[in-house]
């Protein structure tokens, strides 16, 4: 005899995701990040935690940067999520995304989606942020590598541009 | 004009050559691979510390509709391990557990769901034995064995005494003794560990992705555990998201993926959780240190006594070079007349510790600055003057025989007194806020691979096609330090075209030549200079072409911005695409090989164990700290640091200053908050949550140095930039906090609890000492 293995029921999902409406099948009890992940082949979208430690997994909800790990797919439904891979247009990346490599804000570059999409969210809203303000925006954002310093540089210098 | 714009961009430093893809989402790291066909691998861990194997049945599991295949001990019988001497681990356990988490057996699935309702279907019964989670208990006379043929439970035991240590004591106008132990830490690298093996049962050929940071490694242990041939594997790098040291062993989940792979004869994807991370571990160990320093008043030191003791956790692992690293590098920084160091390496129930970025020298060099510092101020001597009085004049051999070949410990000393106005503010600084510093060093590679293949330590192959463009084969791993960005830009400086022009494929072993990958900082030396050895070949094939289309003679040809000439003559010039296609008509399409070798006179004493240290170049670092301490909550926080160190040459200094800043902030973590702790075993840390790493919320300022010393067997002069400077920076902290509240602290981190236990000690002494002189 096998043992059952309930399969969680679907609903269809319409979510703006970059900038296009799309819809798919997703389980009720579907991660966003796995359904950002294994449907949508966005793998830009990190995972480096057991759920909600490590922020590598940010993206936008509406334009404010979350946790994609702890959020169900259900939940977005009729709203917009934005990726790294919906920054860049026509495979140019953005000033904030340029400003991230000229600055070297990414070493292993693991948690830099997550990095960027949270710096994104602060920037959208601030145009010109004090390191203080950097600081609290990005503080559910882990980075082992580069000591937060060119972190910090690179989102400054992304904001001096853009003022 | 490309050259001055070239030379300007290498004064301030390039961004990584695979920077937008990291920047843009379009890096695709292990997890990321293209898994649709995959199956799902689930590892099933003991659940007890010790124990013997009674029964392990996964019958029930097997039988589970869309389970494809299990695996268990009996699967391989292979022990694998980065040493050749100390290969005592299975990927799965056989007969025996030894820690809460060990694998036991693995399933692939076609789903999750399947898989881990499988783990739940494996039934396992062990008879449990006596587990310990301490050095000391591990060591009592009575303890059960871990492995049968190491009585005491010590992995490795070192005797090393160089000098007349007696007589150095006797010479000493202060003797201290000091009693400092430190934390076991975990690397935490933000990607976790992932992997993805696909077999071909027709072609027995097997194909593995991993987050390896020695893929020649994890090439040699899959045909060894999986008895193939290893012409029949291939390892492929993808992305990786930060090592530190996690990932030059290889790990058992790598090898159990493997298996997985064959036994379903398919593709199975194997990611672990955050938990599991650490449960696999292969970090820096809980270590006490006992270390006693003789000094004249002069701040000379005479002698040094060092024991170190190191929880290993329950294999072999990495474990005898960790503990050798603790005693060779006490040396190869000062200069001290007679040094005596007893090391013990542990087994305990615990998961194994390995490699983590500075292996083995870290907690040492954190007692040894912080007794430093502690007599420097009984002696009423600036801690900079103490440092000064016992530099090392480089070239040199230590009493352990290291070579010592460049050191600008000195310049750093200046640097980082004058960046942080030492002089004005030390003890001048408002109640609660204190400066402290210290030095460290580490190796640039060390220079005796593991592996002993009689081979060069280093080979880069260099392709020149129809094209014109350069392509750098290389085995070397890129994990995010840019070493990729190293080799691009060494190939492009030496031969004189732009970096555009140079290409690196890295890290595939059907494609480039074997390197013993991203370990004890080695790859800007050896790989370094085996790609210079090959540009250079490749320039002279041009030069001979240029000379002929030229008519000169070739050793009279340059190149320099695309554009080869005859020297002093400047009006004959040829641009580079047309010097290629004169080479490759002689002889088609070029591949010309270059390499490195550590020579012998590099590669340590005759001493038992002497090569572990030993290295080509030493980077140094000094560092100061300012800190502000809260008496009323023991709260330490990072105002700033500052740091120099000396790479020799910074061939990138943008990424020299990036390791440089993440160096320190690990050092920080290390510090301040970070710490493993077992209840029985089982890790009460085992998340990002737990587990304490820096956040940019209370991430300092770093004002970093380069000094650049010039090594004269570097690439261009340099030497590592990626691990030397964190050790400096917890002892730099806790001198910092003695300068603040007056407080020795004896543990790290240095968290809210122990500083306010140290603050509670100290009021019950003025008390006591109160008491006494009232009475």
């Amino acid at each position: 005899m096998q043992p059952e293995i309930s399969q969680p029921r679907k609903r269809l999902l319409r979510v703006k995701l970059n900038g296009r409406w799309r819809e798919d099948a997703v389980a009720e009890n579907q991660l966003l990040s796995d359904y950002l992940r294994e449907i949508a082949r966005l793998t830009g979208v990190k995972i480096g935690c057991d759920g909600g430690e490590c922020g590598a997994c940010t993206v936008l909800i509406d334009g404010a940067a979350l946790p994609s790990c702890i959020t169900l797919a259900v939940r977005c439904e009729g709203r917009s999520v934005e990726t790294i891979e919906g920054l860049a247009s026509q495979g140019r990346p953005t000033r904030l995304q340029r400003a991230f490599h000229e600055k070297l804000g990414t070493q292993c570059g693991f948690c830099t989606p997550g990095m960027i999409m949270a710096a994104e969210a602060l920037l959208r809203r601030n145009a010109e942020p004090s390191d203080a303000e950097i600081r609290t925006a990005l503080s559910g954002n882990l980075c082992r590598c580069t000591g937060y310093v060119k972190i910090i540089e690179s989102v400054k210098a992304a904001a001096d541009i853009a003022s | 004009m490309t050259t001055d714009r070239n030379n300007n961009a290498r004064r301030r430093g390039l961004p990584l050559i695979d920077g937008i893809e990291k920047v843009t989402g379009r890096a695709h790291y292990t997890a990321d691979l293209e898994h649709a066909d995959a199956l799902v691998g689930r590892i099933f861990r003991s659940p007890v510390s010790h124990g013997e194997i009674l029964c392990l049945d996964v019958s029930k599991a097997r039988a589970l509709d869309g389970v494809i295949a299990v695996v268990t001990g009996a699967d391989c019988p292979h022990t694998y391990g980065v040493l050749p001497v100390a290969m005592n681990e299975h990927p799965l356990a056989r007969e025996r557990v030894r820690y809460r988490g060990e694998p036991v057996a693995a399933v692939a699935a076609t789903d999750d769901a399947i898989a881990s309702r499988a783990l739940d279907l494996i039934e396992f019964e062990v008879r449990e034995l006596p587990a310990y989670y301490t050095s000391a208990a591990a060591r009592s006379p009575d303890a059960v064995l871990l492995h049968a043929n190491k009585p005491g439970n010590i992995e490795r035991e070192v005797h090393h005494e160089f000098g007349d240590v007696p007589a150095g004591f006797a010479a000493a106008d202060l003797v201290r003794e000091e009693t400092i132990s430190c934390a076991e830490l975990n690397h935490a690298q933000i990607e976790p560990h992932a992997c993805l093996v696909d077999y071909d049962p027709v072609s027995g050929r097997l194909t593995a992705q991993s987050v390896s940071q020695v893929g020649y490694y994890l090439h040699l242990m899959l045909a060894r555990c999986l008895e193939m041939d290893p012409s029949r594997i291939r390892v492929i790098k993808p992305f990786i998201g930060g090592g530190f040291g996690a990932r030059v062993e290889v790990l058992n989940f790598e090898i159990i993926t493997a298996l997985l792979a064959r036994a379903a004869a398919g593709k199975v994807l194997m990611r672990l959780t955050r938990e599991e991370n650490f449960l696999t571990h292969r970090a820096r160990p809980q270590t006490d240190i006992r270390l006693k320093l003789g000094m004249r008043r002069d701040g000379r030191l005479t002698a040094c006594e060092c024991e170190v003791v190191q929880r290993g956790g329950a294999y072999a692992g990495y474990g005898i070079v960790t503990i050798l690293y603790a005693g060779a590098l006490l040396q190869g920084i000062y200069d001290i007349p007679a040094i005596k160091y007893d090391g013990y390496r542990v087994y305990a129930n615990l998961p194994p510790c390995g490699a983590m970025r500075g292996h083995g020298s870290v907690d040492s060099r954190h007692a040894f600055e912080c007794l430093l510092d502690r007599m420097a101020r009984e002696l009423r001597l600036d801690p900079f003057t103490v440092r000064r009085a016992n530099l090392l004049r480089a070239p040199t051999r230590t009493l352990n025989d290291l070579m010592v070949n460049s050191c600008g410990l000195e310049e750093c000393l200046d640097r980082v007194e004058h960046a942080s106005r030492w002089r004005e503010r030390i003890d001048r600084l408002p109640s609660g806020k204190g400066l402290g510093m210290a030095c460290s060093h580490y190796v640039s590679g060390a220079a005796k691979p593991i592996h002993w293949t009689g081979e060069p330590h280093a080979v880069v192959n260099l392709k020149l096609d129809f094209d014109g463009g350069v392509t750098a084969l290389t085995g070397a791993a890129d994990i995010g330090q840019g070493s990729s960005t190293m080799i691009a830009i060494v190939v492009a400086e030496t031969l004189g075209v732009s970096l555009d022009r140079v290409r690196v494929v890295a890290g595939d072993s059907a494609v480039t030549p074997k390197d013993n990958g991203a370990y004890s900082s080695r790859i800007t030396f050896m790989v370094g200079n085996a790609a210079i050895d090959a540009t250079r070949k490749l320039k002279s094939m041009l030069a001979e072409a240029a000379a002929r289309k030229l008519d000169a003679r070739p050793e009279d040809i340059e190149c320099a911005g695309e554009t080869f000439r005859v020297e002093s003559a400047g009006q004959s010039t040829l641009p580079f695409i047309e010097v290629v296609k004169a080479a490759l008509a002689d002889r088609g399409p070029i591949t010309v090989p270059g390499s490195f070798t550590c020579p012998p006179e590099a590669q340590g004493g005759k001493h038992r164990g002497g090569a572990v240290g030993s290295t080509m170049g030493f980077s140094y670092a000094a560092q100061v700290v300012e800190v502000s301490v809260d008496e009323a909550t023991g709260s330490v926080t990072v105002d700033k640091a500052w740091t120099a160190l000396d790479c020799g040459h910074a061939i990138n200094p943008l990424a020299v200053q990036g390791q440089i800043e993440g160096s320190v902030l690990m050092g920080m973590g290390q510090a301040l908050s970070e710490e493993t702790s077992y209840v029985n075993g089982l890790p009460m840390h085992a998340s990002l949550l737990e587990y304490r790493v820096p956040t940019i919320a209370e991430s300092p300022p770093i004002e970093v140095a380069i000094v650049e010393s010039h090594d004269p067997y570097g690439p261009f002069g340099a030497k590592e930039a990626s691990e030397g400077a964190l050790a400096s920076f917890p002892p730099a902290l806790v001198n910092a906090v003695a300068n603040a509240i007056g407080i020795d602290l004896r543990e790290l981190p240095a968290t809210p609890d122990r500083v306010m236990e140290a603050l509670v000690e100290r009021r019950r002494e003025l008390q006591r000492a109160a008491a006494r002189r009232a009475s």
